[in-house]
């Protein structure tokens, strides 16, 4: 019986126990406001029954100094939660530098993760324990939200767009991942497990589950496929600009401005060419709309971002 | 009571034309209260068979497509139909022009028309559920709204269309009235406190239902016609909707709340024999609720992908809508201090109210805490925060209000043993069916799940067994309430001793309200004088 009755979510990241304290922080502040109310209304309703039906009560106006008193000091309170919760959600929003990078796509009514190495995975999630994972989302169809209770995270995951969300698991095990995000008739079916692994376990997993093709090369051999080379030369004297070295920088657009070559960028530029052109080169790129799954969409960015460490690591030498 | 018959609204003619053709707001308050009772139980039974799903993990009542067409209908059916038009349409159209010595609304038509809206609009969405149902969410969150569902969107949508018109043109009669038709001598802050929340919600009325006929018209053309305003491979935008729909919903709580609050104003005054504590800060609390209100529907998307500032200043502004709401509790309690306290029926729920709209409060502050929304967002912690607001605080303030007003409506009493076990029956139902959520929440149940993992059987099956408590609780005074009318036994003009304009004319009223036109000479509440002091009727014809 009691194993069926828990009562608390197990604590599987370095999120929840932060989590938690605000859980703790929150209920007892509520525990003693609504404590206080219900005393008084109970000594009151005792202390002040009606005895007889002729009864008059004496009127009060109120009270200026008890309504500011009352009225600054949940302000206070509130603003305590308000600066808690709001450091708590920047981190939960800032990933950290050096995470791991995983792909994932959701779909009515399943979860596909791809791994950078190039394994893919559904309705399940592998990854190493006491190291940070990046998870970049997007949506084929409705929108999804990606939950898993013992991290104490979610995020949606949209159409035509870019999520991410991170956690750092602190121990192996496997934790119930959930679609919060109702999504259709099977909404409540979209339930996978992500399994933390001790990291030599995640090392051998990876290795049993090897393809023999990253995310990058995919990508790679998707550009070539789609013939993306044609225009974008190693240098800039294709009909359209280098890629390498661009992820995550900014780049300035025709007709002023300028905008973050990060995952969306790309994204769209595929899609919609003529949404953000590059400055000084023609509009002339045709939309790959229809082409390229989501799936697809993400190896190209995968192989885009690893040009971006060969050139990190050509400027080094 | 011997003598010559009294002529009062309801026997001055007879029939159903008479009826259907009233401009009496006493009349159309009628309308609305059995119609809104109708949708109450149609919601409620959508409510018992969700409640029976979830009595085990598996799906083995209903299959999951039908399962997510009741809980849309249950939700469609309750918000729109029930918790929205309750208060003000069944207890603000036969109290206001009474509470402020006039003898109807501004627009009597208008006001038989906004029913008529209404009654099309709910025959839509019956329509729509009668056809097969509608399987979006009551939120209709594009794009599966607008492009993926396979179910009668348009149709539904179409319905609540319709309706809204109807909360328009209420509110809009509302302020006129409240504004123009106020008796000599009523100033501003000699107003109930039940005037002052229906005025705010009247606002929000006005403001706030436009914006989600809009968004809806929207989601019916781009269904129809693919306009691509929400569909993303048409470079439409899906969080898009989210925005322009809880720019009106989230005030739509609110909507709920504040005449719940104007009722329970009204009950702790009458039974305490009080001025309500702090009057003027009770009073501009309600106007608060209703401006902030409209500042703070970006905290349904601390997860939606908007940006963290737009999280920040969401959160800091649901932080601050808490504070009225804070202060209206405080001085409820304040007011029994040193009061006359009685406990019947109408003062049982006034209390329970002040205990759940307690908790409901405090659970709101959770969730406007960035960090932890995050974890509880869409699971059954909201799901059993909103009820707490919405079922507990409104359905609570709305059955203490029935009961209080009953012998005024009626002119009959009903049996005061039946409704204190009422009253109990239904705080303890509500309890045991919603707070064992918070915890399902926190554990991490999602919300709109027809199957779920078997450790959150347990607490699954405590609340649906609190919900069968609750519905003997809402069916008792169904029962009793009916049987009063012939029953009952006859209500004298004021048989609680309140104060108040409407307690100086007969129970029930004639049709226009009082005889001759009062004059008032202080303000609600005046407990320290009689009746006599506080209201005079001159010899003047009422015009």
């Amino acid at each position: 019986m009691f194993q069926n009755l828990p009562l608390f979510p197990e604590q599987a990241s370095t999120m929840a126990p932060r989590v938690d304290a605000l859980l703790y922080f929150l209920t007892a502040v509520s525990i003693f406001f609504a404590s206080l109310i219900f005393i008084f209304i109970v000594v009151f309703a005792v202390k002040y029954r009606r005895r007889s039906d002729a009864e008059k009560a004496p009127q009060i106006e109120g009270s200026i100094p008890l309504e500011i008193f009352w009225s600054v000091v949940p302000l206070g309170i509130t603003m305590v939660m308000f600066i808690w919760g709001a450091l708590v959600y920047f981190d939960m929003s800032s990933p950290p530098a050096g995470a791991l990078e995983i792909n994932l796509v959701g779909r009515q009514w399943m979860w596909k993760a791809q791994h950078a190495e190039g394994q893919s995975e559904i309705n399940e999630l592998h990854v190493p324990a006491g190291l940070p994972v990046r998870l970049t989302m997007t949506s084929e169809d409705v929108i999804h939200s990606y939950f898993v209770p013992a991290f104490r995270i979610k995020m949606d995951v949209l159409p035509a767009r870019y999520t991410t969300i991170w956690f750092h698991p602190t121990k192996a095990g496997e934790y119930r991942l959930f679609c919060a995000e109702y999504c259709g008739t099977l909404h409540s079916g979209m339930i996978g497990r992500v399994v933390v692994m001790e990291p030599a376990d995640y090392q051998r997993w990876l290795g049993e589950g090897a393809t023999g093709t990253s995310m990058a090369e995919a990508g790679a051999e998707l550009f070539r496929r789609l013939g993306c080379g044609v225009c974008h030369r190693a240098s800039d004297t294709g009909q359209g600009p280098a890629l390498a070295g661009l992820f995550g920088k900014s780049v300035k657009l025709e007709g002023g401005g300028s905008a973050l070559a990060d995952e969306g960028y790309i994204r769209e530029s595929i899609l919609e060419p003529h949404a953000k052109v590059v400055a000084g080169f023609p509009p002339v790129m045709p939309t790959f709309k229809g082409l390229v799954s989501e799936d697809g969409i993400l190896q190209i960015i995968a192989y885009l971002k690893s040009l971006r460490k060969e050139e990190r690591a050509r400027a080094e030498r | 009571m011997n003598g010559e018959r009294r002529e009062h609204y309801l026997n001055v003619n007879y029939g159903v034309r008479s009826w259907l053709l009233t401009t009496d707001h006493k009349r159309i308050a009628w309308l609305y209260l059995v119609s809104i009772t109708f949708f109450f139980f149609v919601g409620g039974f959508f409510a018992t068979m969700i409640r029976l799903e979830l009595l085990t993990p598996q799906g083995d009542l209903v299959q999951s497509e039908t399962y997510n067409k009741l809980f849309t209908m249950h939700g469609v059916t309750m918000v729109f139909f029930f918790l929205i038009p309750a208060i003000p349409a069944v207890l603000g159209n036969f109290l206001i022009p009474m509470m402020i010595g006039a003898r109807d609304l501004a627009f009597p038509r208008l006001n038989l028309a906004s029913w008529y809206i209404f009654i099309v609009g709910g025959l839509f969405t019956l329509a729509a559920s009668a056809a097969g149902g509608v399987d979006t969410g009551w939120t209709f969150y594009t794009p599966y709204s607008s492009i993926y569902s396979n179910t009668h969107v348009a149709l539904t949508v179409v319905g609540i269309f319709v309706t809204g018109f109807s909360s328009i043109l209420t509110g809009l009669n509302f302020i006129v009235t409240i504004h123009k038709m106020r008796a000599p001598g009523l100033t501003w802050f000699r107003l109930p406190l039940f005037v002052w929340s229906h005025y705010a919600t009247s606002v929000i009325f006005i403001l706030g239902t436009p914006v989600l006929a809009i968004t809806l018209v929207l989601v019916g053309l781009e269904r129809i016609f693919g306009l691509g305003i929400f569909d993303p491979a048409r470079g439409g935008d899906p969080v898009l909707f989210q925005h322009l729909f809880w720019f009106y919903s989230h005030p739509a709580v609110y909507i709920m709340i504040l005449p719940a609050m104007g009722v329970v104003s009204e009950l702790i005054a009458g039974f305490s024999r009080k001025r309500i504590f702090g009057y003027t800060f009770v009073a501009f609390a309600s106007l608060a609720i209703a401006v902030i209100g409209f500042l703070v529907w970006g905290h349904h998307m601390f997860v939606s992908g908007q940006s963290v500032h737009a999280g920040l200043v969401f959160s800091l502004l649901s932080f601050l809508v808490a504070i009225p709401s804070a202060i209206k509790v405080f001085n409820w309690t304040a007011t029994l201090y040193k009061g006359s306290i009685s406990y019947d029926a109408p003062m049982l729920y006034g209390l329970g109210f002040i205990g759940v709209f307690t908790i409901g409060g405090l659970t709101g502050l959770f969730l406007a805490t960035l960090g932890f929304d995050v974890h509880v967002h869409d699971t059954y912690f909201v799901v059993a925060h909103f009820h707490y607001i919405m079922v507990g605080g409104s359905v609570m303030a709305y059955l203490g209000g029935i009961h209080y007003w009953w012998p005024k409506m009626t002119g009959r009493i009903y049996p005061e043993i039946w409704a204190r076990l009422a009253a109990l029956i239904v705080f303890l139902g509500f309890n045991l069916t919603f707070f064992p959520q918070f915890v399902l929440g926190y554990l991490g149940m999602p919300r709109r799940y027809h199957i779920y993992p078997p450790e959150f059987q347990v607490l699954n099956v405590m609340s649906s067994a609190g919900a069968s408590i609750l519905a003997v609780g809402y069916v008792l005074p169904l029962v009793y309430l009916i049987w009063s009318l012939r029953y009952g036994a006859v209500a004298g003009k004021n048989p609680w001793g309140a104060r108040g304009l409407e307690w100086e004319t007969g129970s029930p009223p004639p049709t226009n309200n009082f005889d001759t036109t009062p004059r008032v000479t202080a303000g609600a509440y005046a407990y320290e004088k009689e009746p006599g002091e506080v209201y005079s009727f001159g010899k003047t014809a009422h015009v």
